[in-house]
């Protein structure tokens, strides 16, 4: 008996820090949503029940876990276009994310975004964003209002600002970088570096491929992770969260993870070589980290396979709200152009007179 | 129930100051009146503006509420749209309009975009201040009129008042709308001196004004071309000529009505703008003219504006580009077939 419990417990420290049991299963259950959910996305898009652009978080499932199990309810996120994965994350209802894939009303976004605009006013998800660095200079704009508005300290909000590893060469990023680190303000860059602009690597396209080190121009202090590493990216993050909130310390995360499918659904990634995907494959995240969990006696197969088959139909149910919720209506076509309602403001549809004729 | 005189409201005083110490006053006076509005962009703080629009304002309010940007305008556009976001009110000075072409990502693809890409969850009360205008012999890239390439876009409001009395009417109106507003300025205007009522002034956004009143030919215009109208309407006077002035005031939304009411009234129109003619502001008017009370028009609609061609420096060829008072009467002659009077 007590050689047994002695065991176990070696096997638990295997996972770094004192992570409860429960907590490492509650990140496998998040990690396998994720995985499903973009599953099932690439099959409703292949079935034309998505349209548009459509990019996924396939690969990327410990690091979009790992960095929504550091963020406080209260802080700011802003995304990229590859936001399904922490739309879910910031406790979204699957069928609400679905939905909005499918440009239904009840979508998180009202079926105004899209793929790459989900967006949460009270779940402080400030957006997905289509233009590659286009959510980083309002991203830094937040974290002014938050120093204008609040004392710095544990209890002050702070933005997350996630970013692909290409966007690191966009004129946005220096410029926001800049301001962050001039003005003190408490807010933590992430680079999700899955090694693929597109179908461009790092290094073809970065003067200093380390991208990490961007942050040194402007006295950010950059840190690489394992990205695959949920754990890793989880502490990271949340210690860089800490010293925005309570140092007015930015910080730039670059977390190192593999894309496992091409850069949206309708890319083959003929441009990837075989050895390139074999590690991208021996690296996905998902199973990794089910063995592992396996392995340390937290999980066991079959525990395992309820959770996937849980997961499987919360999915389902999230297809079937979709499916069922309603189109907009095209009466509401301009229901959201303004906030505050003005004079002369334009109503008519293609083939309208733009104004009674006098 | 009791029957009481309506009460009598005296006019509110006057005084008459310039353009820029309008905008300043008004500037200050949103300052005072919400504590979340504050002032960002270059050179605005310790330098007190480039045009000295923003002069006494740090020192009053302090560096929290009037901030000094670097040299990044998509940076510091972009960060007060996010703050904006949660609910500041961000007034933004971009030095002149050619610098916006800089931020145009975070104004046309973000700023724009928000309330309606993300269903109304969200609003961006942000104002985007800017002077264009040429004539200054700043040559080409400093010299652009670029209001339509905002006016062109949904999701934005763009004002481009003419007096001092609008300048303050329409940007305290901008401030305390809760969408961008994007706030054409002119460099000639700053010095324009007019009348401004004291107090509280809140202008309706998305109406033009008859600024003068005519019956023989409509000048529609806007910003520094409305001075220029008023000058020639009352010139033509002289002659005979009774010219009605439409000042645009709000280029997106436009105020269709108020141009269509004035042309049927008189049968002729001419627009006066300061941007390329192409695509331009009066291609839009003209366009809404021929809709609206075609009918009622006695001659086309012309349009005087500058020659499309990248402004030179050289003060000759400046003058040749530029639309000025006297290319205009000489079109309002044409479009109602009179010779200009003896001298």
């Amino acid at each position: 008996m007590a050689a047994k419990t002695r065991a176990r417990t070696a096997e638990v420290q295997a996972f770094p820090g004192d992570t409860p049991a429960d907590v490492l299963r509650g990140y496998y259950r998040s990690m396998s949503l994720i995985r499903n959910f973009e599953l099932r996305s690439s099959e409703m898009y292949a079935r034309a029940k998505i349209g548009g652009y459509c990019h996924l978080n396939l690969g990327e499932e410990a690091t979009v876990v790992g960095l929504m199990a550091a963020i406080n309810t209260g802080d700011y996120l802003f995304t990229g276009y590859r936001d399904h994965g922490y739309a879910l994350m910031r406790d979204l209802e699957p069928g609400r994310v679905m939905a909005e894939l499918f440009g239904k009303t009840t979508g998180v976004s009202g079926g105004r975004g899209g793929s790459m605009h989900m967006f949460d006013s009270q779940a402080r998800l400030f957006g997905g964003y289509g233009i590659v660095g286009g959510q980083i200079p309002p991203a830094t704009g937040v974290a002014l209002a938050i120093k204008q508005k609040q004392a710095s300290g544990p209890d002050s909000d702070a933005v997350m600002c996630l970013l692909g590893d290409g966007t690191t060469n966009i004129g946005a990023f220096h410029e926001a970088l800049n301001l962050a680190g001039l003005w003190n303000l408490p807010i933590v860059y992430v680079i999700v570096n899955n090694r693929l602009g597109m179908g461009t690597t790092v290094e073809a396209a970065s003067a200093e491929p380390d991208l990490y080190k961007r942050g040194a121009s402007y006295r950010i202090p950059g840190i690489r992770v394992d990205g695959d590493d949920v754990l890793a990216v989880r502490d990271a993050a949340a210690a860089a969260l800490e010293r925005a909130r309570t140092e007015r310390q930015p910080v730039l995360l670059e977390l190192m993870c593999y894309r496992l499918r091409g850069h949206s659904v309708v890319d083959p990634a003929r441009y990837r070589s075989p050895e390139d995907t074999t590690i991208a494959q021996k690296s996905d995240p998902v199973p990794v980290f089910r063995a592992q969990l396996i392995a340390a006696g937290i999980l066991d197969d079959a525990a395992a396979d309820a959770i996937d088959a849980e997961i499987d139909a919360i999915v389902d149910a999230a297809v079937e709200f979709g499916d069922a919720s309603p189109d907009p209506d095209p009466a509401d076509l301009f229901a959201y152009v303004y906030a505050t309602p003005v004079a002369n403001a334009p109503s008519a549809l293609p083939g309208d007179p733009v104004m009674e004729a006098l | 129930m009791s029957i009481e005189a309506a009460p009598v409201t005296d006019p509110p005083a006057t005084r008459v100051i310039t353009y820029r110490q309008a905008l300043n006053e008004t500037l200050r006076a949103e300052l005072l009146h919400d504590e979340n509005v504050f002032l960002i962009g270059e050179e605005i703080g310790v330098f007190e503006g480039s045009y000295k629009i923003t002069a006494g304002l740090l020192t009053e309010f302090g560096p929290d509420r009037v901030v000094d940007a670097p040299i990044a305008e998509e940076g510091f556009v972009g960060a007060a749209l996010g703050a904006a976001m949660i609910g500041m009110r961000p007034v933004v000075e971009i030095m002149t309009i050619n610098f916006s072409l800089i931020a145009i990502d975070q104004i046309v693809n973000h700023a724009a975009k928000m309330r309606s890409m993300f269903g109304g969850q969200v609003a961006v009360p942000m104002v985007i201040r800017m002077p264009g205008g040429g004539g200054q012999q700043l040559a080409a890239t400093h010299s652009q009129n670029l209001e339509v390439w905002f006016a062109h876009i949904p999701g934005l409001k763009v004002l481009a008042p003419s007096t001092p009395a609008d300048a303050k009417a329409l940007l305290t109106a901008a401030i305390r709308d809760d969408d961008p507003v994007i706030f054409i300025e002119n460099l000639s205007l700053y010095s324009s001196k007019g009348e401004v009522p004291d107090g509280e002034q809140i202008a309706e956004i998305g109406k033009a004004a008859v600024v003068k009143e005519g019956t023989d030919l409509t000048i529609v215009s806007y910003s520094r071309g409305t001075t220029t109208a008023l000058e020639v309407a009352h010139k033509l006077e002289a002659e005979g000529l009774s010219i009605e002035v439409v000042d645009l005031r709000s280029l997106r939304p436009l105020d269709r009505e108020t141009i269509c009411a004035s042309v049927r009234k008189t049968g002729h129109a001419v627009v006066f703008e300061d941007d390329w003619l192409s695509y331009g502001i009066g291609a839009e008017i003209s366009a809404t003219i021929g809709e609206g009370v075609f009918d009622f028009l006695d001659a086309p609609v012309r349009r005087v504006a500058a020659a499309e061609v990248p402004l030179p420096y050289a003060k000759t060829l400046e003058l040749a580009a530029l639309p000025h008072a006297a290319e205009l009467a000489k079109v309002v002659r044409e479009v109602l077939n009179v010779a200009p009077l003896e001298k």
